[in-house]
C-alpha cells in the first residue's frame, strides 16, 4: 500500500474527540427522521422490522386457522393460503429477523460495546434504513397489486415463481424480487459499517480478543451477510429477466396449464444452488448473532465468566466458514446429482461440532455460576433448552438418508421454527428485556415479562415439537389441507386444531409485551446506568440513555476482557471493561466472599 | 461454484487466518497479558477507515460476480442449448478507454500523493471521460449485437453476456458518483487531504473494476 | 427455580410423547427399512444429548442460583474438558453420519435388474409410462407435448412405439422387484412421494431425475406430491398399488402402447348421432338439458370430458353413492354404451351440439364470487371454457342449478370419492374451501357471467349481469 499522503490515523482514535466532528442536528427531522445517530438508526430498524413482523405475525395466524380448522373461513382459498405462508416466511427471515438482529442490535451495540461515538461512516447508515424502509414499503405494496403478493413459497423456486396460475404472477413476483435487490443494496451499506467500526473504531485497549461476544457474532454474520446476499442478488435479477425479458436461465422448455411457455432448457437447479447458496449462510446470519448475544445475557444475569471464551470466538469462525459448504443439504431430494450427497451430509455434521461446543459452553457458563432469575435470564435458558431441541433435529435433516422420508414434512416445518423462528426470538426478547433499561432508562415490568416468557416459551414448544412427529408420519408441508389420505389419520386434524389455538395464545401473549415496552417507557421503574451490573462498556456511559457521541467527554479506555465477574479478591463481583487494574478495589485480607 | 468456492476460500482463508492469529497465543482473561492501551494490536495504521470500508465493498463485489461467473458456467455445462457468442471487437477498444480511465484516476491520486491539484484535476477529467466513453462503446457493442440478431432472448449465451455487461456497467456507474464527488473536491479546491482521499478511492476502486472486466472480458474470450 | 423444574417436566414430557403419541412413521412398504434404521439410530444418539444436556442445565441452575454471599467460580477455560467435550461429540457425529453415508451409498446405486418406470408430473397430475418390451424408454420432447401427445413422445422414435402410457394418476407394481422411477415433469417440480416406500425426489421438468425401490407388501398406497406445484399442490393425489407379478402383468397388457394411441380411429359421428337417440328423453335433442328432468345441458363440451363423465358413470365411478340421486339416474343409460368406442362416438358428437346461455336461476353475490373463482380458473379456465391439458373440464355453458349441485356432492364427498374416479378427490378437496352454500352460489353466480369463445349462443343475449345483481340484492 503506498505511504499516506495525510497524517496516518493509528489505531487507537484520539481520546477527546472534539464535538463539532459529530453532526448535532437541531431539528426535529435531523434529530429523529434523517439522523445519523447509530442509536436512533437503530430504533428506526427496530420500530419497521417489528411493525413487518407483526403482519408476519397475523399471517402465521391465518395459516394456522386454515390448517387447524379447514372449510371454516371462506377467506382462506388455496391462493391466498399459499400467499400467506409465502410472506410469512420472507418476512419472518429476512425483513424481521435479519433486520432486527443486524439492523436493530448491530446499530445500537456496535458502536457502544466497542467504545466508539458513532458508526465510521454515519451518512451511509442513515441511507441503508432508508433503504430498508423502502424494501419494506416495495414488499407491502405487493399485498395491494392485482394477483396480491406472491404465493411461490419463500424459497421462489422457478420455474413456479414465474408461471402462470401461481398467485402473484401479475405483480407480486416482480415486486417481491425488486424488493429483495432494494434490501440488498441497502444491507451491503449497514454490513460496510457493522465491519468496519468493529475493526476500526474500537476504543484503545478493546482489542479484537476483548470484544464481548455480541460484537463477535454480529461481525462474524455480517461478513457473512455481504459474501452471501450476492448469491440472491444474481438469482433474483436473473429470475427478472426470465420473467420480464423471457431469456431462460432458469426456465426449462415447459407447458404451463397446457400450453407451451417458449422457454428452452434453462436449469431450475441453478436457481436452488444459488438460492441456498444465500439460504444456508443466512441461517447464520440469523443464529450468530443470536449465539453472541444470548453469551453475554448468560454471562451477565449467571454472574460469571463466558466459559471458554477463546473457543467461543473460534467456534463462531468456524460457523461462518462452514456454512459456505453446506448449501445442498437443502437439495437432497432436488434431482440433483445424488452423488453430491455424500460430500454435503459430511461437511453439514461437521458443522454440528462447533455448534454443540457453543451449547456446552453456554450450560458450563451456568454451571458454578451465582445464577439471578431475571426475565433475560429466562429467555437465555429458553433459548438453550429450544436451541438444543432445534439442533438436534438438524442432525437429521443434515444427514442425508435420514432426510430422504422427512424432507418438504411438517418434521422440516418443526425444525427450523424451532432452531431459527423460536430460538433466535428467544433471543431477541432476552435481549430487549436486557437492553431496554440502557434505551429508555426504564426498566420493563418484571411480572408481565415473567407472563410474556412462560407463555411464550412453553407455548412455542407447544406448537412445534408435535409437529416433528406428524412430519415423521409423512404429512407434507405447504399442504392448504389434507382431504382423505390412507397415511394421515385423523388425529392429524385434531392436533392441528390444538396447535392452532396454542398459537393463538401465543400470538396474544405478544400484546403484554408490547404492553409492557410502551407502558415501561413512560411508567417504568427509574434503570439507573448499570441496572445489571453488566461489564461491558455500554452500560459504563456518562448518561443513560447515551446521548449522540455515546461516551460524552472521554472516551472509554479497555483494561480487561468483558467477563470479569467473579474474579476473586475483587470487592464487587464484577469489573467493569474500562476500570484499570490499579482502580480495582480489592478485599481485606483474609476476607473472601464479601457480603454486597 | 467452483469459481465462487475458491474465491471464498482464499477471502476467508486469509481472514480467519489472520483472526486466529490475532486470538491463538492471547489469554484474554489475564488483563495483563493484553496490549498497552496505546499499542495497536491488530491493523496496519495504512488501514485507514476509508480503505478498509472499500476493500470489504469490493468483497462484496467480487462474491458478486463470482457468483456470475460461477452461475454462467453452471448454466453452460448444465444443458445443451449453449451456443458461444463471439465478443464484438469492438470490446477491444473499450478495453482500451477503461485502461485509460484507471491510468487517469492513478495520475489523480499520485497528485493528491504530491500535492498538485492540477495534476488531480486533469487526472479526474482523463478517467472520468475515458469511463464515460467505455460506457457508451458498451451500448454501442449492445446495439451491434441486437443489429446482429443477438438478442437477450436468443440463447443463454448472450442472455449472459447481457447481464454481465450490465453489472459491471453499473458498478462504473455508481463509481461516477464518487468520482462525481472528487471533482467537486477537486474543482472547489478543498483541502488536499480531503481531495486524496476521495481520489484514492475512485483510483482503487477503478483499477479493481478493470481488473475484473479483464477477467470478465477473458472468460468471454474463452468460451 | 420453576424454570428448572420446568425444564425436567419438558424432558421427561418430551420423551413421552415420543414414546406415548399416535403419530410415527408410516408401516414400512419398502426396502428402505435402513432409512428406518438410521432414523432410529439418530433418536437414541440426540436423545441421550438431549437428556443429559439438559438436565445438566437444570441442575446447575438449582445448585447454583443465586445467593449474595457467594461469587461464581472464575474459571475462564478448561482446555482439557473442551477438548473432551469436543472429541465425544465427534464420536456421536461419527456414529450417526457413518450408517447415513452407507444406506446413501445403497440409495444411489440401482440394481442392474430393476424394472423401470417413467413418473411424469405435471399441474395436478401424475401420470406413468412403461418402457414395453424392449425395455428402453423411447425418446421424448418437452416441445412435443400438446393435448393430443401428452408425454411428449418423439412419434419417429421405434424405441418408443412399444412403451405403455398410463394416462391415470393410478400405477401397478409387482410386488418384491426392485424398480428405478424414472421422473420428469412437464411443467415446474413436483416429487413424487409415497409415504410407507420412505424414498423420494423432485420431478424436474427439462432433466430427470431417479431413485429405486423395491416394493415389498401388496396394497394400495397414496401418491402426494410433495414440493410445492401452486394452489392445486395439496390435491395433487395418485395411488401406487403394489400387486404380484401376474396380476401387474395382465394390467399392463391393458394398458395402451403409444402405437396403438397413434393407430386409433376418428370416433364416428353418425353411429354417435344413433347412440344418442337414448340421451334425447331428457337431455334434448338439441342437448340444451332440462331442469324439470335435473338433466344438465350437455351440448357443446369437449368429447374428452364427456367421454371421462361416461366412462365413470358406467364402471360406477360416479352415480354409486347412496345420495347421488340422479347420478343413479343416469348410471343406466350410460351402461346401454356397449364399449368404449361407443363413448367415443357420442361424445364426440355431443361436442358438434350447439350450446345454449344457461337461464339465470342461482342468486349470489358475484363480485365475491368471482375472487373465490381466482382458484377455479386455474383448471377450468378464466372464462371457464375448460382445459384439457389440466383435465378441467368446461363450466360456462352448463346450468347454474347443476353447477350448485355438483358442488355440494363433491363437497359432501357423494361424488368424487370413489376410488376409480381419477379427479374426482382433487375436486372434493377444492370443493371444500367453499365453506358453506352461500359461498357456493357466489361462485356459481360468478360462473354464469362467464363468455367463453367457446360458448358460440343461440339467439338470447339477456343482460346477465343486470339480473344478477338485481337476485343478489
Amino acid at each position: 500500500m503506498a505511504r499516506l499522503g495525510h497524517e496516518a490515523t493509528s489505531y487507537a482514535p484520539p481520546l477527546e474527540m472534539p464535538e463539532m466532528e459529530l453532526v448535532h442536528p437541531k431539528t426535529f427531522i435531523g434529530k429523529y427522521v434523517f439522523s445519523q445517530d447509530a442509536k436512533v438508526i437503530a430504533i428506526q430498524y427496530f420500530i419497521t422490522a417489528t411493525s413487518i413482523g407483526l403482519v408476519a405475525l397475523v399471517l402465521s395466524i391465518l395459516i394456522r386457522l386454515q390448517l387447524g380448522f379447514p372449510g371454516t373461513f371462506s377467506f382462506l382459498d388455496p391462493s391466498s393460503y399459499l400467499q400467506h405462508v409465502t410472506m410469512h416466511g420472507m418476512i419472518m427471515v429476512v425483513y424481521l429477523l435479519t433486520a432486527l438482529l443486524l439492523g436493530a442490535f448491530g446499530n445500537y451495540l456496535i458502536p457502544l460495546m466497542c467504545g466508539a461515538r458513532d458508526m465510521v461512516f454515519p451518512w451511509l447508515n442513515m441511507l441503508s434504513y432508508w433503504t430498508y424502509l423502502t424494501a419494506v414499503l416495495i414488499l407491502v405494496a405487493s399485498f395491494f397489486v392485482p394477483g396480491g403478493p406472491t404465493g411461490a413459497g419463500w424459497t421462489l423456486y422457478p420455474p413456479q415463481a414465474i408461471t402462470p396460475g401461481t398467485p402473484g404472477y401479475d405483480w407480486g413476483i416482480i415486486l417481491m424480487l425488486v424488493s429483495l435487490a432494494v434490501f440488498i443494496a441497502g444491507f451491503t451499506m449497514g454490513g460496510l459499517n457493522y465491519v468496519v467500526t468493529i475493526l476500526q473504531a474500537r476504543t484503545r485497549g478493546m482489542t479484537l480478543m476483548r470484544l464481548p461476544l455480541t460484537i463477535w457474532g454480529i461481525f462474524m454474520a455480517t461478513v457473512l451477510a455481504l459474501l452471501a446476499f450476492p448469491a440472491l442478488l444474481v438469482a433474483a435479477l436473473m429470475m427478472l429477466m426470465d420473467m420480464l425479458a423471457g431469456t431462460s436461465f432458469f426456465m426449462p422448455t415447459m407447458i404451463a396449464l397446457g400450453e407451451q411457455t417458449g422457454y428452452e432448457d434453462g436449469s431450475p437447479l441453478l436457481f436452488q444452488h444459488l438460492f441456498w447458496f444465500f439460504g444456508h449462510p443466512e441461517v447464520y446470519i440469523v443464529a450468530l448473532p443470536a449465539f453472541g448475544i444470548v453469551s453475554d445475557i448468560l454471562a451477565t444475569h449467571a454472574r460469571r465468566n463466558i466459559f471458554g471464551y477463546r473457543m467461543m470466538v473460534w467456534a463462531l469462525i468456524a460457523i461462518g466458514g462452514l456454512s459456505f459448504v453446506v448449501w445442498a443439504h437443502h437439495m437432497y431430494v432436488s434431482g440433483m446429482n445424488p452423488y453430491f450427497g455424500f460430500l454435503f451430509a459430511t461437511t453439514t455434521l461437521i458443522i454440528a461440532v462447533p455448534t454443540a461446543l457453543k451449547v456446552y459452553n453456554w450450560v458450563l457458563t451456568l454451571w458454578k455460576g451465582n445464577i439471578q432469575l431475571t426475565v433475560p435470564m429466562l429467555f437465555a435458558i429458553g433459548f438453550i433448552f429450544t436451541f438444543v431441541n432445534g439442533g438436534l433435529s438438524g442432525l437429521f435433516l443434515g444427514n442425508v438418508t435420514v432426510d430422504v422420508p422427512l424432507a418438504d414434512t411438517y418434521f422440516v416445518v418443526g425444525h427450523f421454527h424451532m432452531v431459527m423462528a423460536v430460538a433466535p426470538i428467544m433471543v431477541i426478547f432476552g435481549a430487549i428485556y436486557h437492553w431496554y433499561p440502557k434505551v429508555t432508562g426504564r426498566m420493563m415490568n418484571d411480572t408481565l415479562g415473567k407472563w410474556h416468557f412462560w407463555i411464550t416459551f412453553i407455548g412455542t414448544y407447544g406448537i412445534y415439537y408435535p409437529m416433528h412427529y406428524i412430519g415423521l408420519a409423512g404429512v407434507p408441508r405447504r399442504y392448504y389441507a389434507y382431504g382423505e389420505t390412507g397415511f394421515i389419520p385423523d388425529s392429524v386434524i385434531s392436533l392441528n386444531a390444538a396447535i392452532t389455538i396454542a398459537a393463538i395464545v401465543v400470538a396474544l401473549a405478544q400484546l403484554l409485551f408490547f404492553y409492557n415496552m410502551f407502558h415501561s417507557y413512560f411508567r417504568g421503574r427509574e434503570a439507573g446506568p448499570n441496572p445489571w451490573n453488566a461489564t461491558t462498556l455500554e452500560w459504563q456511559t456518562e448518561h443513560t440513555p447515551p446521548h449522540h457521541g455515546n461516551f460524552g467527554r472521554e472516551l472509554p479506555v479497555v483494561y480487561r476482557w468483558a467477563y470479569d465477574y467473579g474474579v476473586p479478591g475483587a470487592r464487587h463481583d464484577f469489573i467493569p471493561q474500562n476500570v484499570s487494574p490499579d482502580d480495582v478495589e480489592t478485599l481485606p485480607e483474609g476476607q473472601e466472599v464479601p457480603a454486597r | 461454484m467452483t469459481v465462487t468456492l475458491i474465491f471464498l476460500a482464499l477471502l476467508l482463508g486469509t481472514f480467519l487466518t489472520w483472526i486466529v492469529r490475532q486470538s491463538l497465543n492471547v489469554r484474554p482473561w489475564a488483563s495483563a497479558d493484553g496490549p498497552s492501551v496505546n499499542e495497536s494490536d491488530s491493523l496496519p495504521p495504512a488501514a485507514t477507515p476509508a480503505r478498509v470500508g472499500l476493500a470489504v465493498f469490493l468483497a462484496a463485489v467480487t462474491s458478486l460476480f463470482a457468483l456470475s461467473i460461477s452461475a454462467y458456467t453452471m448454466r453452460m455445462e448444465l444443458s445443451g442449448d449453449w451456443i458461444p457468442l463471439a465478443p464484438p471487437p469492438l470490446l477491444w477498444l473499450n478495453t482500451l478507454l477503461l485502461v485509460v480511465g484507471s491510468v487517469g484516476l492513478q495520475r489523480a491520486w499520485d497528485g493528491a500523493r504530491r500535492n498538485r491539484l492540477a495534476q488531480v484535476r486533469s487526472g479526474l477529467k482523463l478517467g472520468g471521460a475515458a469511463t464515460v466513453a467505455f460506457i457508451v462503446g458498451q451500448l454501442f457493442v449492445w446495439m451491434q449485437l441486437q443489429a446482429a440478431g443477438h438478442h437477450l432472448v436468443t440463447n443463454p449465451a448472450t442472455a449472459f453476456f447481457y447481464l454481465i455487461t450490465a453489472l459491471h456497467a453499473v458498478h462504473l456507474l455508481g463509481g461516477l458518483i464518487a468520482w462525481v464527488r472528487a471533482m467537486v473536491l477537486a474543482s472547489r479546491g478543498e483541502s488536499m487531504r480531503d481531495i486524496h482521499v476521495s481520489a484514492e478511492l475512485c483510483a482503487l476502486y477503478w483499477h479493481f473494476l478493470l481488473l475484473l472486466w479483464f477477467i470478465l472480458f477473458g472468460m468471454l474470450l474463452v468460451t | 427455580m420453576v424454570i428448572a423444574l420446568v425444564i425436567v417436566l419438558l424432558v421427561f414430557g418430551t420423551l413421552a410423547f415420543h414414546f406415548l403419541s399416535p403419530w410415527y412413521l408410516t408401516p414400512l412398504a419398502s426396502n428402505w427399512g435402513a432409512i428406518d434404521s438410521t432414523i432410529l439410530i439418530t433418536f437414541i444418539v440426540c436423545g441421550i444429548v438431549f437428556v443429559i444436556v439438559n438436565l445438566f442445565m437444570a441442575w446447575s441452575i438449582v445448585r447454583y442460583r443465586y445467593d449474595a454471599n457467594r461469587r461464581s467460580d472464575y474459571d475462564p477455560e478448561n482446555q482439557k474438558l473442551e477438548i473432551w467435550l469436543t472429541g465425544i461429540t465427534t464420536i456421536g457425529i461419527a456414529a450417526l453420519l457413518a450408517p447415513g453415508l452407507v444406506v446413501w451409498g445403497a440409495f444411489v446405486s440401482v440394481p442392474d435388474d430393476a424394472d423401470q418406470v417413467e413418473v411424469v408430473g405435471q399441474q395436478w397430475h401424475w401420470s406413468f409410462r412403461f418402457p414395453g418390451e424392449d425395455g428402453e424408454f423411447g425418446r421424448i420432447d418437452p416441445a412435443l407435448i400438446s393435448n393430443d401427445n401428452p408425454f411428449g413422445m418423439d412419434p419417429d422414435d421405434p424405441a418408443g412405439q412399444d412403451d405403455v402410457l398410463v394416462q391415470a394418476p393410478t400405477v401397478l407394481l409387482p410386488v418384491d422387484r426392485p424398480v428405478k422411477t424414472v421422473l420428469r415433469s412437464k411443467d415446474i417440480l413436483h416429487n413424487f412421494k409415497v409415504a410407507n416406500f420412505r424414498a423420494k425426489m423432485d420431478l424436474l421438468p427439462g432433466q430427470t431425475s431417479y431413485m429405486w425401490l423395491t416394493p415389498t407388501r401388496e396394497g394400495d398406497y397414496d401418491v402426494v406430491c410433495a414440493q410445492l406445484c401452486g394452489i392445486g399442490h395439496f390435491a395433487m393425489r395418485g395411488t401406487v398399488r403394489v400387486v404380484s407379478q401376474e396380476e401387474f402383468d395382465e394390467w399392463l397388457a391393458n394398458q395402451p402402447t403409444f402405437a396403438e394411441l397413434q393407430a386409433r380411429e376418428p370416433p364416428d359421428l353418425a353411429a354417435g348421432e344413433a347412440h344418442y337417440r337414448t340421451c334425447v328423453a331428457c337431455h334434448g335433442a338439441d342437448g340444451h338439458g332440462n331442469e324439470a328432468l335435473n338433466a344438465p345441458s350437455i351440448a357443446g363440451i369437449g368429447a374428452w370430458s364427456t367421454e371421462r363423465q361416461l366412462r365413470n358413470f358406467r364402471t360406477g365411478a360416479r352415480g354409486t353413492h347412496d345420495d347421488d340421486v340422479y347420478g343413479a339416474q343416469m348410471r343406466p343409460f350410460a351402461t346401454l354404451l356397449a364399449d368404449d368406442d361407443a363413448i367415443r362416438d357420442v361424445a364426440a358428437y355431443i361436442e358438434t351440439l350447439t350450446p345454449a346461455r344457461p337461464e339465470v336461476t342461482v342468486a349470489g353475490d358475484a363480485t365475491r364470487g368471482q375472487r373465490l373463482y381466482r382458484t377455479c380458473a386455474n383448471c377450468h379456465g378464466a372464462s371457464g371454457e375448460g382445459n384439457e391439458a389440466v383435465n378441467g373440464p368446461p363450466l360456462a355453458g352448463l346450468q347454474d342449478w347443476y353447477h350448485l349441485t355438483q358442488l355440494e356432492n363433491f363437497r359432501a364427498g357423494i361424488r368424487g370419492r370413489h376410488a376409480q374416479d381419477l379427479y374426482g378427490n382433487q375436486m372434493v378437496d377444492m370443493a371444500q374451501m367453499l365453506v358453506d352454500e352461500r359461498t357456493m352460489r357466489d361462485v356459481v353466480a360468478y360462473i354464469n357471467t362467464l363468455r367463453p369463445d367457446t360458448l358460440t349462443v343461440d339467439g338470447d343475449d339477456t343482460d346477465t349481469d343486470t339480473t344478477l345483481a338485481r337476485r343478489a340484492d
